[in-house]
């Protein structure tokens, strides 16, 4: 286990490496430390002077990945992507370029925000779309079940923008039930929730649905299933026992790697609903060209992410001891 | 089993019922004498020496005060003074030192010196920079990462001090202008008047690089224009003479900074915290900020150490009808907290103030048909059901220009070539402006005749304030140049039909706009539409706004949309937007038409130093004439502001200059209670009907598990 | 290339659709040449669903096509002209079936059917005062009276015309299927109907009706009943649009008077493109190097696997927005390239696509190089690794074949979440050009339109009908086509 995960850890970085390295690409291909620099500094008279002082502030006055006055090792350290990127290996994110606020900072800020509402949006979903799964193996065959399948298809077929819009609009508008927007730190956060959590399982019911039933359609046409049922074993017990603990595999496969990259927060809901999370940190920053928060976001996701592969690899060994890790 | 949902649904029902409203706020803010606003926009400095906008002057307007204010009420806006005793007088010096008279000829003059006295015993709100122990020393400022690990705000400091203001206050802040680090907006402007300014930046620059210090004690490096003289009174030089340099005395600019604050605020370990002088503000007036979440949430309240001030004696004429004279007399502020959350989209903004979430709203174009009807007499008038409501609307003209700019130095429309001046003018009729502002702005605008709004000095109205190029006086109304003439103008100009007279070749021109949203594309739809009526064919380039000030900087546009908002009510701040050692492209001004006309500019630098009067006036004319005639701007409009206020707010006098209305307002929160329980019913059956649906299918599916049990155990049996 | 008064305008996605459509002829051809794909296909057009799914989808396909067409026309030429020159405006084939529609621009606001303008107006009286009232529309039913007392009688006429339209169409349509099907089996059916029917004018209405009665009441192989009704009910809805657009707004007008119905249609090229092009720029990448990886393992596999965890551990919508971002940067950044606003909109459209296929040919490649893993261990591909066939030739022969029905359910899958993703993205302002039609444009002006009071919702459904339309079928279409090749996902 502890030299599966060091070996994982070693892998990594190379990951790690190569993300910050598009990054930087995307970003310097066509916008200079000199474009940033007056895209923030404003409209007003802007001197040759200040700009230098912003990128000198901001350690944009390197070269970017290959800085030939050295001789040495310097060469590669003394550029922007080497600077930067060490920082970010030790989680170490740096100020904001536009208004010098602490990223690490603002982040533990805004994190609680998004996972309050990714969080419940998830395990909610999760369980709606495999208990409604269950219920349609359970009635396949029945009309219920054919009624369902379109009725999921219909579902998928909708923009999640459509169920945002029309979700606003008839909660809070007409019948007052829910705040039409807005956040509120702490416990009475959940008013707030109610809504785009709602929305974010309904969008996603049809979708989530349909593949767990097909996954469960997998399982219960093997032997072992028949065989159960042969015994006479009730056919809820059949569902619970047998056919869910063998679907795990696959469910964790889809399932487990999502869930680090929950803390990212979601971008259509935080900005539709007001949500101080960090998915509206996000866009808010690549709309301005804050390329140090959009650096730090793309690295905190890639890092979450290769966490996710981890944990669903722990995963299976404890749901299948067949599984080991080496 | 069945039971057992019975009993959940039951429970789930009762906790709905319970629960549910849509108050976006916590229950225990309500019944409070508190005032709830919005702002839409990330609010990025509160620091008085970066701070440029009017989102931004919202918040330190309440909580910094500079010498001088605008009166609320009265009209034309008039200075008086806030933190200072009385409004200086300038004295005038020749270049030998010597007074010089109070109408002494401009070119004699070489430096103007205010003398500002300020008010004795104003004391700063309270703030854990001044905090000093039994010894006298101040105790958070050498603060460590372990004393603050409790610390995550500015109100998470245990003890708070506070100290008198003073003179050299004032003059710090000045001196902050010229901080290389702080990087003011002013800076540019402000070196070419306040003497020794850039002397003083250069060497501080000097000093960053040498000794890389946190911070830079600005006590220690004098600057020459600006001197203490007492505690209570300090002079500013002023090259030559500049009389709007009194309205800048008006601007947070010049508001006092302590510099124990800045002190504070530049360790280290605060700064980790995001606990800046960006984020909190240390100020004398009326209200300070507590909480500052810019991504959630900003919270000002009454400020215990303030100095008091008194609602104003008297108004403009009709304000006593209006009941805003109803509070004369009485302490300011009336208001204990503002709490401003922040709201991106309109749509949940708008629902919010009908709810009675937020005190007041602006209107935007798309809820104005449900908020104001337009009466016969084309006034704006609020609709029965927002009347009912007990919603009042208020209407002001901003000192704001909307226009397109022609972009002098292109080869097409720029120029001083006669072809190009008619083209000019015949694209200016075209653009049909009165369909813009009923389309887009549901009429909240006034065709601009020139370039000075409503309010401004030179302004005129009726008639005389015509421009004839484009319009035509008919029946007491003007009214545009039928497009005929446009077409007309245009074949003189060389585009019969839009097509170049000599090649065919048909006419295209590029407009420059920012944007994007989902406004934006209808708007595109209707400006290609304006040009095709003379059949030039026009190509719209959004981008945003970055990128489009870049265009702008290296005159890469042709036409472009943009607007201007007066500094200060001087028409100097509107018609050096036309002045050529102001243009954009060479100079980095604001000319950002690069017009250049030799004759306009030595008129302007008339003008510029004229107190206002009979002689200005002549000057003015003949400079709005001569650039109605070349017309480097398409003249677009000036915008009316409509708010909406519920009726439970008081006081309410809009003052484009000034933005601190707050400490003026007064709320009957009472009111406000009432009505929020009227309009924010919940409608339950919704939920019942949901749950009716819920229980329907569960008993269908359980009689469909029971049957097939049943035919199973049959089949097995 | 320029004809008499028109000059063909091919942009960089009207190119790509033309080339997937002629790739996409070259693959019907190979599958109706090879008897185990056309029985696979057969499979999926028995289908009730299926079928009925796939005469919807070219419905908007070929709207689709006939939109990609694009050309621009020329000016009238003056005296002293030395060049012929043409019109900035870029007009497509469909524009000029829909003409008149194009052109019925109205001043602002109007609801669907309204004779009236939406907002209220200061008209000018007779008599020199002003009224504000709702003014009447320039086109919308403009060709009724004052009292629109005859409305109704208006709607019932266009409504009959229709009908009789549809009739006629559908009609020929449905004879010339019969006719097509008789004979095809015209030996069976003659030695089945010779005893009775001598004549040979007799025989053919005779094996055309016993065909026509097989069909409708769907005792065909292949459910031909079921697509006729589709084929009807699409040509009924279309003649009535057709009949109403010309003297209505159906689903009335936006903000600055377009109308909304039109802008709708236009939306279907957006929608396809990013469904398709997107496919076309994603397949070769996954392909190539899914089967790499799978075949060659060792290095290959590494540096292959290294590539798309890496592309994979970025988070999507993020890598989207930078990469949209920086291309608008760019596109700002090089105005010379994209002279008309034509072709600044439709580079956006093509930069979209291109972005949305490098973050979705992961799954695929993943998916190919699991199963190129175990195919590559079966005999006959390790039999002809030791005979020395070339690994071209292998891969060619044995990968290729083998691996089509996966891309293919992937391809169908990807097609409505592409076009759910650009309504999403166009909201977040890193989709198309806000000049481009497209639902998702629609939708986010709508959003600004559902606060208004009262409410504007017409623009909302117009754009959720003919989305809803297009992903349903979509949707549809692919669940009958991953049961037909990969039966065992569902029992």
């Amino acid at each position: 286990m502890f030299n599966y995960i060091l070996r994982r850890l070693a892998y990594a970085l190379p990951i790690l490496l190569g993300v910050n390295f598009i990054t930087f690409a995307l970003f310097f291909m066509v916008i200079t430390p000199d474009d940033m620099a007056r895209l923030h500094l404003g409209d007003k008279h802007i001197t040759q002077e200040q700009t230098k002082q912003w990128k000198h502030e901001r350690g944009y006055d390197r070269p970017l990945f290959i800085n030939s006055a050295h001789q040495d090792i310097e060469v590669i350290k003394d550029t922007i992507f080497y600077q930067k990127s060490v920082r970010l290996f030790f989680l170490d994110f740096g100020t904001s370029d536009a208004d010098r606020r602490d990223i690490n900072y603002d982040i533990s800020q805004r994190v609680w925000p998004s996972i309050a509402i990714a969080v419940p949006t998830f395990v909610v979903g999760l369980l709606v779309n495999i208990t409604m799964a269950m219920l349609l193996v359970f009635f396949r065959g029945t009309q219920l079940d054919t009624m369902a399948v379109v009725m999921t298809v219909i579902l998928m077929s909708i923009s999640s923008l459509f169920y945002i819009i029309a979700g606003q609009f008839l909660m809070s508008k007409l019948w007052h039930l829910t705040p039409i927007s807005g956040y509120e730190l702490g416990f009475d956060a959940w008013r707030f929730l109610i809504l785009p959590v709602v929305i974010g399982v309904i969008s996603g019911m049809g979708a989530g649905t349909r593949w767990y039933r097909s996954i469960f359609f997998e399982e219960i046409n093997r032997d072992y299933v028949r065989t159960a049922r042969a015994k006479g074993v009730p056919e809820l017990k059949v569902l619970f026992r047998h056919v869910l603990r063998n679907a795990m595999v696959p469910i964790l496969t889809g399932v487990v790697v999502v869930i680090p990259a929950l803390f990212m927060g979601s971008l259509i809901m935080e900005t539709f609903f007001a949500i101080p999370g960090l998915g509206s940190y996000t866009i808010e920053a690549i709309q301005s060209y804050d390329f140090a928060i959009v650096r730090s976001m793309v690295f905190l996701g890639s890092v979450l992410y290769i966490i996710g592969l981890v944990l669903t690899d722990i995963s299976y060994t404890w749901v299948d001891p067949r599984v080991r890790l080496s | 089993m069945r039971s057992i949902t019975k009993t959940v649904f039951l429970i789930i029902l009762a906790f709905f019922t319970g629960a549910c409203d849509n108050n976006p706020y916590t229950a225990s803010l309500s019944g409070k004498n508190i005032l709830f606003s919005a702002f839409s926009t990330r609010i990025k400095y509160l620091d008085p020496a970066r701070a440029y906008s009017s989102s931004e002057y919202r918040f330190i307007r309440q909580i910094y005060e500079p010498p001088l204010q605008y009166h609320y009420l009265k009209r034309p806006y008039t200075l008086i003074p806030l933190s200072a005793t009385e409004v200086p007088k300038p004295q005038y010096f020749d270049a030998n030192g010597n007074v010089l008279p109070e109408n002494a000829p401009v070119k004699t003059i070489d430096h103007t010196v205010y003398e500002i006295s300020i008010q004795r015993g104003i004391k700063y709100q309270p703030h854990p920079g001044f905090a000093r122990d039994a010894q006298g020393r101040f105790i958070y400022h050498n603060l460590s990462e372990s004393a603050l690990s409790n610390i995550h705000e500015l109100s998470d400091f245990e003890k708070t001090g506070t100290r008198e203001l003073v003179a050299n206050d004032f003059v710090y802040q000045i001196k902050r202008l010229a901080h290389p680090r702080i990087n003011s907006p002013i800076y540019g402007l402000m070196s070419e008047y306040i003497v020794g300014l850039w002397e003083l930046n250069e060497r501080l620059q000097q000093v960053d690089k040498e000794q890389k210090l946190d911070y830079i004690d600005l006590d220690n490096y004098p600057l020459e224009g600006v001197e203490v003289v007492d505690d209570y009174t300090y002079r500013i030089r002023i090259t030559g003479k500049y009389p709007q340099f009194l309205y800048w005395l008006a601007m947070p600019f010049f508001a006092p900074v302590p510099p124990e604050a800045e002190r504070f605020y530049s360790q280290k370990v605060l700064i980790k915290r995001n606990i800046t002088i960006n984020g909190y503000p240390v100020g004398t007036g009326p209200y300070m900020l507590t909480v500052n979440n810019p991504n959630y949430r900003i919270v000002l309240e009454r400020n215990k150490n303030f100095h008091g001030e008194l609602y104003p004696l008297e108004g403009a004429a009709g304000d006593k009808e209006l009941g805003l004279l109803r509070d004369a007399g009485k302490p300011l502020p009336f208001i204990d907290t503002a709490i401003y959350t922040l709201e991106k989209e309109t749509i949940p903004y708008w629902n919010k103030f009908l709810q009675g979430y937020f005190d007041a709203a602006t209107i935007s174009s798309d809820n104005f048909d449900q908020a104001v009807t337009i009466s016969a007499d084309s006034n704006a008038i609020l609709t029965d059901e927002m009347r009912e409501k007990g919603i009042r609307l208020i209407t002001s003209v901003r000192p704001t220009n909307f226009y397109f700019g022609f972009n002098m130095q292109d080869t097409v429309v720029g120029g001083t070539a006669e072809s190009a001046r008619l083209l000019r003018q015949a694209i200016s009729i075209a653009m049909d402006i009165e369909e813009f502002i009923s389309i887009f702005h549901n009429g909240r605008g006034i065709p601009a005749q020139g370039p000075l709004p409503q309010g401004i000095f030179g302004h005129k109205e009726g008639e005389k304030g015509v421009n004839p190029y484009i319009y035509d006086w008919v029946n007491g109304q003007a009214k545009r140049k039928p497009i005929a003439i446009a077409r007309s103008l245009l074949a003189e100009a060389g585009y019969p039909n839009g097509r170049n007279e000599k090649s065919g070749k048909p006419l295209v021109l590029y407009l420059d706009v920012r944007g994007g949203g989902p406004d934006d594309k209808s708007m595109f739809d209707w400006y290609r539409k304006q040009l095709a009526k003379l059949d030039i064919q026009l190509i719209v380039r959004a981008t945003d706004y970055n990128r489009f000030r870049e265009k702008m900087q290296m005159g890469n546009a042709q036409i472009f949309w943009w607007g201007w908002h007066a500094d200060y009510p001087d028409p100097e701040n509107f018609l050096f937007l036309f002045y050529g050692p102001n243009g954009k492209v060479k100079y980095g001004g604001e000319n950002a038409a690069n017009y250049q006309n030799d004759k306009f500019d030595a008129l302007f630098e008339q003008m510029k130093n004229m107190d206002n009067g009979e002689a200005r006036l002549k000057i003015i004319d003949k400079m709005v004439e001569i650039v109605r005639y070349n017309a480097p701007w398409l003249w677009g409009f000036h915008p009316l502001e409509f708010s909406m206020h519920h009726d439970w707010e008081h006081n309410v006098k809009p003052h484009p200059m000034e933005n601190s209305s707050l400490k003026y307002w007064r709320i009957d929160h009472e009111k406000r209670e009432n009505y929020r329980e009227k309009y924010n019913k919940p409608v339950l059956w919704p939920l019942g009907l949901m749950l009716a649906l819920v229980v329907i299918i569960t008993v269908l599916a359980v009689r469909l598990y029971r049957q097939r049990e049943y035919r199973r155990q049959a089949v097995n049996n | 290339m320029e004809f008499f008064d028109i000059k063909l305008v091919i942009l960089w996605t009207d190119g790509l659709l033309f080339l997937l459509t002629l790739l996409a002829l070259f693959a019907i051809i190979y599958i109706y040449r090879n008897p185990y794909l056309r029985c696979t296909w057969r499979e999926v057009f028995r289908s009730k669903i299926g079928i009925s799914a796939f005469v919807v989808l070219m419905a908007y396909i070929t709207t689709g096509l006939l939109d990609s067409f694009h050309f621009r026309m020329a000016l009238e030429t003056t005296a002293n002209q030395t060049e012929k020159h043409y019109s900035g405006e870029v007009t497509s084939l469909l524009d000029i079936i829909l003409g008149s529609l194009y052109q019925h621009q109205e001043k602002t606001y109007s609801a669907p059917f309204s004779a009236f303008q939406f907002t209220k107006e200061n008209t000018e009286q007779p008599d020199g005062t002003f009224q504000r009232q709702y003014p009447r529309l320039e086109y919308g039913g403009s060709h009724l009276n004052e009292e629109l007392s005859d409305k109704f009688a208006d709607i019932t006429h266009r409504t009959i015309v229709s009908i009789f339209w549809a009739l006629a169409i559908w009609g020929s349509i449905a004879v010339f299927l019969t006719f097509m099907m008789a004979r095809k089996n015209r030996d069976r059916l003659e030695s089945e109907l010779k005893p009775r029917f001598g004549k040979k004018l007799g025989l053919l209405v005779s094996s055309m009706a016993h065909t026509w009665r097989k069909i409708w009441t769907g005792s065909t192989d292949i459910p031909w009943n079921i697509a006729l009704i589709t084929t009807g009910i699409l040509i009924l809805s279309i003649s009535w649009f057709a009949q109403m657009a010309e003297g209505y707004h159906i689903f009335g007008t936006d903000k600055v008077g377009n109308d909304v119905f039109y802008l709708a249609i236009k939306s279907i090229r957006t929608g396809l493109i990013v469904g398709t092009v997107t496919t076309l720029i994603m397949l070769p990448l996954a392909i190539i190097l899914g089967i790499m990886a799978g075949y060659f393992r060792g290095w290959i596999d590494d540096v292959i696997q290294y590539l798309y965890t890496t592309l994979n551990s970025i988070p999507g919508v993020l890598l989207i927005a930078a990469a949209m971002l920086v291309l608008n940067v760019w596109i700002d950044n090089h105005p010379e390239q994209f002279p008309t606003a034509v072709e600044r909109a439709d580079i956006r459209l093509m930069s979209l696509c291109i972005i949305l296929g490098l973050t979705s040919w992961i799954g695929l490649c993943r998916l190919l190089r699991g199963e190129t893993l175990k195919l590559r261990e079966l005999g006959y591909v390790q039999a002809a690794q030791v005979f020395g066939v070339s690994h071209v030739q292998i891969i060619k022969r044995h990968f290729l074949p083998n691996l089509m029905h996966i891309v293919l359910i992937t391809v169908v899958l990807d097609f409505s979440f592409l076009v759910l993703a650009e309504a999403v993205l166009s909201y977040l302002g890193i989709g198309v050009d806000p000049t481009t039609a497209s639902w998702g444009n629609m939708i986010n002006a709508a959003r600004l339109e559902m606060a208004r009071e009262p409410v504007v919702w017409w623009s909302l459904i117009a754009a959720f009908v003919f989305m809803f339309g297009l992903v349903l079928a979509a949707n549809l279409f692919s669940d009958a086509v991953r049961r037909a090749f990969d039966p065992r996902g569902i029992s």
